[in-house]
């Protein structure tokens, strides 16, 4: 009990105290022999093997040093010495071959039991980031257009005041002008503004790209509304724009309803009313039917559109009575609101870290 | 726009049944928007009824008051009370006590008895007081939510119930009905484009488009009498027309004598006013604002006895004065239209009178103003004066001009009947109207623009329900693109309250939305063949992707930042110098926070301060954001006009005044990269990780960025990165990209933010430009790899990185690589002495290299960086 294995490995006390063998002495070595299978089989584990295989096979263990004496034998005796020393070697290497192999495997099978662990004590974990709800509800957006053969058209947020209206035919003095309202750089003979919509790209796609043109442009848009529940000075829209020859209001409404599809089920639907915006005519205002809608399927007010008004195609250099055009546009956060029941705008830019990592990848 | 039913039901037969949800839900069919229901009843119930004032009998009280003791009749003389119920009392007369002085006996009151409801659920029931059971009340305008009048009770001979006036009514009349208490009122939003439909004429012509119920224009029930130049003179002077157009093109003036100013408003007035958002006034006053409401054409009424001469409508003088109606003194602007009179200015035309020739409660003779006012220089003088009225809504969106004289006339009949006037003969006008736009609209261009097959009968049907007149006529050839081969053309006058109707497809939408946008049919058209996303676009999302993959929470932060953070963060890129030059906002939502910003920092430390406050410690923020980098050329002086492309330079130029605005990327880390639990020690951020952030971002995009020891203002001196894109030959001076390091700890402290919180900003547009197009794949020897180390002492202010470079660059093509793996100083290595140790390993593309080649290279590096850094080999 207080004999550890190390004591027997590092103190070869046996050793000394074994009586000497005569090599041709058969029953001595067979006595040996039987001792030291005797000890292998008693040791209860690696180390105490390999203590009793030093004190039995070591360099000075009796049958080593018996072994040794086989060369000071009379001839005759040698061979038969050689024999018996050959044999009393085998069945000790066998012996300690097969006990080994079944310590191992005691030993194998007992670490994996000592090994055991608390599984619900774990901590460390690499730290799983997250990507902000609004980016990622405009790639998919972006993607669903992307898959329609659309483009992803681009602009700054800082514009010249033509894009944003003037090109839009807003009138100067319109009241429309005054709908959105703006925010201007200072000195306001800069004309420029943070764009109120994502519309100018409408405007930089045709002067760029030319016709025909199917581009949705999302990002970031900008009026002086104060922060509360339902109002963001800051905020994103996602616009499409599509001109070409022999557009119709009816390709405006094909369109939507398979966007809305997509983002809301095979169940979602599109209703068209009618209103006013400069740069559509005619203009509708378009609800979805919202199925999985908190308090029930319902119409829920999703965006504006219409076909681009004839003096936004004139500012593109294009020719009215040969193209046609529709376009839309959305909120963002108006969209992941009543998708993802968000109830609270400042929950979406205040940018606090659970607000993002408890969507994880979904939109 | 409020719309009391029973003024719509003047002219349209709106089902006996329908209640305002039923009308607005008509109005959203044909555009509208629905907004609110105002309902009098929704707040008001049970037995309201008139009563006859028996006896009072005045019974001071301890506490100074004196309260009278009613009886009140409620039922007709000499008949019993039908009604039943606790309190009510089966003679028909009740005992009542009544706090307000202003009635006596004989005078006919509103009684709320008991089980009546009033606003506030006020519920009325006996109740013991000063002495005696008061079984209901007399109730005040007040109390039965009819205005904020608190002057005593209702006093029904005070709203014109009198014998002399043939309307005296019973006690017990129901005064639900009296008072005109069953009305109700939808509200709707009108678009800026739809000026017409701020009257009960517009809407009632809406409403009839929405059910298909007649219509009848009230206009159409007024006849004016011809001008004949004795009314009131007038002048139309305007010298300064804006964009050309006069300030007024059409001014009438009617004139009407005797009136009786105690006169009050009728009931049925006052509650339609009430009812569309309007508080009744004086009768003139109450007059003017029905035939506003009802005609959408603003009016103003002067006292005849206070003007002085003629009335001349002109421009302002600059420097010009004027005390309108609210009593405040305005400074005009020489673009402001006048009404002025021999003493000068006496209104803001089309937005506000004057205080001097107000109609008040002495006036006897009124001038009526019926004019026709441009829209835009209505608007001007709206917005330069802040007056938003009824009148300058209407004037500044477009009132119909031919309705000028028939609102003058309506007002004129009803301060007559009411008001007890009589109408002068005199009548004058002047002015030009304008011409009513004239459209040609080929009968296939709705048909082409919406998709649907509209016969021409409907076409023509529904632009003259419109109000337009309507000519048909065959193109002259198929000349025209969407005509088709000599079509029907008609040609479409639009009518003179719809200035909206311009342009045809103006008339296609009229087409379309009274026929139903719920006819278009769906049609999915086919785009040409796309690209995907750009490759910037593509770039982009991998690397915001990636930076999340990597552990971090992508925020969104306002641009809004303050003067002194653009000055101290300055931008990734740019020297100090350089980001001073920032865009300042000429009408922000907080003065302080009025610049946009240079750098993502500023926004991002503030989300990183909530959500440290919000007890989020562990934190790896990141943002990819646009930053505003103004240059020389701040916007355009002119802009070009609309519905015209400007010419390439005019474009070129506005380009030129749009700061530039590269999307930056930047990163904010702060405590630990994980929780820290049983047996776990987390890791703290330092500036490893902000650096590692932007070489992350790099390495997704396959740049290689070279890390140099850098200084900048916001970022501890001597823990900063600065980051620069190689592959211009010169390892060190490829242009600045980004900033990584620990942040200045005592800027941390004063801006409350914990210490070593680490950043870092990078432009991502230029890492982007800087990745390859297309990579050239490396063969890859499979021969053995020769390692060798190799420590080397240098002064202690030799940075690291340099010595890498050197031995890469001096051991040449057989190394493949080469890592830092120890800095050490200390016993051993001489003071002002660090020992570097890298490890190089050697592989040659086509042989085993021997060991004597992979010394060799090593030995070429290690001079070189005896040379360049005086490094001795320890």
């Amino acid at each position: 009990m207080t004999e550890t294995p190390q004591d027997r490995a590092g103190t070869p006390v046996d050793t000394v105290e074994q009586p000497e063998i005569s090599p041709a002495d058969e029953a001595a070595v067979h006595a040996a022999v039987e001792q030291a299978l005797a000890a292998f089989a008693a040791a209860a584990d690696l180390d105490e093997l390999k203590a009793a295989r030093l004190a039995h096979t070591g360099e000075k263990a009796p049958l080593t040093l018996a072994n040794r004496g086989i060369g000071q034998l009379p001839k005759d005796q040698k061979a038969v010495a050689g024999k018996l020393m050959g044999g009393a070697r085998k069945s000790m290497e066998r012996a300690l071959a097969a006990r080994t192999e079944v310590l191992e495997a005691e030993h194998a099978a007992r670490m994996l039991v000592e090994e055991t662990v608390d599984v619900t004590t774990a901590v460390r974990r690499r730290r799983v980031g997250a990507r902000h709800p609004l980016s990622v509800l405009q790639e998919r957006v972006s993607d669903i257009f992307i898959g329609m053969g659309w483009e992803i058209a681009e602009g700054p947020e800082l514009e010249s005041e033509w894009y944003n209206f003037d090109a839009l035919n807003f009138k100067p003095d319109h009241p429309a002008r005054e709908m959105q309202d703006t925010f201007f750089v200072d000195p306001a003979e800069s004309h420029l503004l943070l764009r109120t919509q994502t519309s100018p790209v409408q405007m930089r796609a045709m002067l760029e790209r030319g016709v025909p043109v199917y581009v949705l442009s999302p990002g970031r848009t900008f009026r002086t509304d104060e922060l509360d529940a339902t109002h963001t000075p800051v905020f994103h829209q996602f616009e499409g724009l599509a001109v070409d020859k022999g557009l119709t209001m009816a390709d405006l409404r094909g369109t939507l309803e398979y966007f809305a599809r997509q983002m809301f089920g095979p169940e979602a639907t599109i209703r068209l009313r009618s209103n006013f915006f400069p740069f559509t005519e005619p203009s509708a205002e378009m609800d979805i039917w919202h199925p999985g809608a908190k308090g029930g399927p319902q119409w829920i007010e999703w965006g504006g559109c219409g076909m681009v008004h004839p003096n936004v195609l004139r500012a593109a250099g294009l020719d009215p009575e040969v193209y046609s055009g529709f376009a839309f546009g959305m909120g963002v956060e108006r969209t992941l609101m009543f998708r993802n029941e968000v109830l609270d705008m400042r929950d979406m830019i205040e940018g606090d870290v659970r607000f993002s990592q408890h969507f994880g990848m979904e939109i | 726009m409020r719309i009391p039913l029973s003024w719509l039901r003047e002219y349209v037969p709106v089902p006996a049944d329908a209640t305002a949800e039923d009308v607005m839900a008509d109005l959203v069919r044909v555009g509208f928007e629905e907004e609110d229901v105002h309902r009098p009843l929704d707040e008001l119930s049970g037995p309201l009824v008139v009563g006859e004032v028996l006896e009072m009998v005045p019974e001071p009280q301890k506490n100074g008051k004196t309260i009278n003791w009613c009886q009140v009749r409620v039922v007709p003389e000499g008949q019993e009370q039908t009604l039943s119920g606790e309190g009510i009392d089966p003679s028909g007369v009740q005992g009542i006590v009544c706090g307000a002085h202003n009635f006596q006996v004989g005078d006919k009151v509103v009684v709320t008895l008991p089980g009546a409801v009033l606003p506030g659920d006020f519920r009325i029931t006996p109740r013991q007081t000063y002495g005696h059971l008061s079984a209901g009340m007399i109730a005040s305008a007040r109390e039965l939510g009819l205005g904020e009048d608190h002057e005593g009770i209702i006093v029904l001979s005070s709203l014109g119930f009198s014998p002399e006036n043939g309307n005296d009514p019973e006690p017990g009349t129901d005064v639900y009905d009296l008072l005109h208490l069953r009305d109700e009122a939808a509200e709707i939003n009108v678009t800026a484009d739809r000026s017409y439909a701020f009257s009960i004429r517009g809407v009632g012509r809406e409403y009839a488009h929405a059910t298909g119920l007649p219509f009848t224009d009230p206009a159409s029930l007024v006849t004016a009498p011809e001008p004949n130049g004795q009314g009131h003179p007038v002048r139309l002077e305007d010298e300064h027309p804006i964009y050309g157009v006069p300030g007024c093109d059409r001014f009438v003036t009617r004139t009407v004598t005797g009136l009786d100013p105690s006169r009050p408003t009728p009931p049925w007035m006052a509650q339609r006013l009430r009812l569309a958002g309007m508080r009744s006034i004086s009768l003139a006053v109450d007059i003017s604002n029905y035939v506003m409401w009802e005609l959408g054409q603003p009016l103003h009424f002067y006292d005849a006895a206070k003007l002085q001469g003629p009335i001349v409508v002109r421009r302002s003088a600059e420097g010009e004065a004027l005390t309108t109606l609210d009593g405040k003194s305005r400074t005009l602007s020489a673009e402001d239209l006048l009404i002025t009179d021999d003493r000068g200015p006496i209104g803001l035309a089309g937005v506000m009178g004057g205080g001097e020739t107000e109609v008040s409660e002495s006036t006897t003779t009124i001038v009526i103003e019926s004019a026709h006012f441009d829209p835009v220089s209505m608007g001007r003088t709206r917005r330069r004066h802040r007056l938003p009225s009824e009148a300058s809504k209407r004037n500044e969106r477009g009132v119909d001009w031919e309705i000028a004289d028939e609102a003058a006339e309506r007002a004129v009949q009803l301060l007559v009947q009411l008001a007890g006037g009589t109408a002068d003969a005199g009548i004058t006008e002047v002015g030009t109207r304008p011409e009513p736009s004239v459209i040609e609209l080929p009968a296939s261009y709705p048909v082409a623009r919406m998709g649907i097959e509209y016969t021409e009968d409907q076409i023509e049907t529904t632009l003259r329900d419109l109000g337009a007149t309507v000519a048909r006529g065959t193109a002259p050839e198929a000349g025209h693109h969407d005509a088709g081969p000599a079509g029907t053309v008609f040609t479409v006058t639009a009518p003179t309250w719809r200035h909206d109707l311009e342009i045809r497809d103006d008339l296609v939408e009229e087409i379309a939305r009274l026929i139903g946008y719920d006819q278009i049919p769906s049609t999915l058209p086919v785009a040409p063949p796309g690209r995907g996303l750009t490759r910037e676009q593509a770039a982009r999302r991998r690397v915001v992707q990636g930076l999340a993959d990597a552990g971090m929470t992508e925020v969104l932060a306002y641009p809004f930042v303050t003067e002194a953070q653009n000055c101290f963060f300055g931008s990734a890129t740019e020297d100090e110098g350089a980001a001073q030059r920032m865009v300042h906002l000429a009408n922000p939502i907080s003065a302080e926070f009025g610049y946009l910003r240079t750098s993502l920092l500023p926004g991002l430390l503030d989300i990183a301060r909530r959500n440290h406050s919000r007890g989020f410690r562990n934190l790896a923020l990141y943002e990819s954001g646009l930053v505003f980098l103004p240059g020389e050329q701040l916007g355009s002086a002119t802009i070009p006009p609309l519905g015209a492309r400007p010419a390439e330079e005019v474009l070129a130029d506005l380009e030129a005044g749009i700061p530039d605005q590269p999307r930056h990327l930047a990163a904010v880390l702060t405590g630990h990269d994980s929780a820290p639990g049983a047996g776990h020690q987390p890791r703290t951020y330092d500036w490893q990780d902000a650096l590692g952030a932007a070489l992350d971002a790099a390495a997704i995009l396959g740049v290689d960025l070279r890390v140099v020891q850098g200084s900048h203002q916001a970022f501890h001196p001597g823990r900063t990165a600065e980051l620069r894109l190689t592959g211009s030959g010169d390892p060190v001076d490829g242009p600045v990209i980004g900033v990584a390091g620990e942040l200045l700890p005592s800027w941390l402290e004063d801006a409350d933010l914990p210490a070593r919180t680490v950043a870092m900003e990078l432009d991502l547009d230029a890492l982007i430009a800087a990745a390859a197009d297309v990579v050239v794949a490396r063969p890859m020897s499979t021969f053995p790899l020769t390692s060798q180390d190799v420590a080397l002492v240098v002064a202690d202010d030799v940075v690291a990185g340099d010595v890498l470079e050197t031995l890469r660059e001096g051991a040449g093509e057989l190394l493949e690589d080469i890592s830092l793996f120890d800095v050490y100083a200390g016993p051993g290595v001489e003071d002002g002495r660090q020992s570097l140790a890298f490890s190089l390993r050697f592989r040659a593309p086509d042989r085993t290299l021997t060991a004597d080649e992979a010394s060799a290279a090593r030995a070429a590096a290690t001079d070189l960086a005896a040379r360049r850094h005086g490094a001795v080999q320890r």
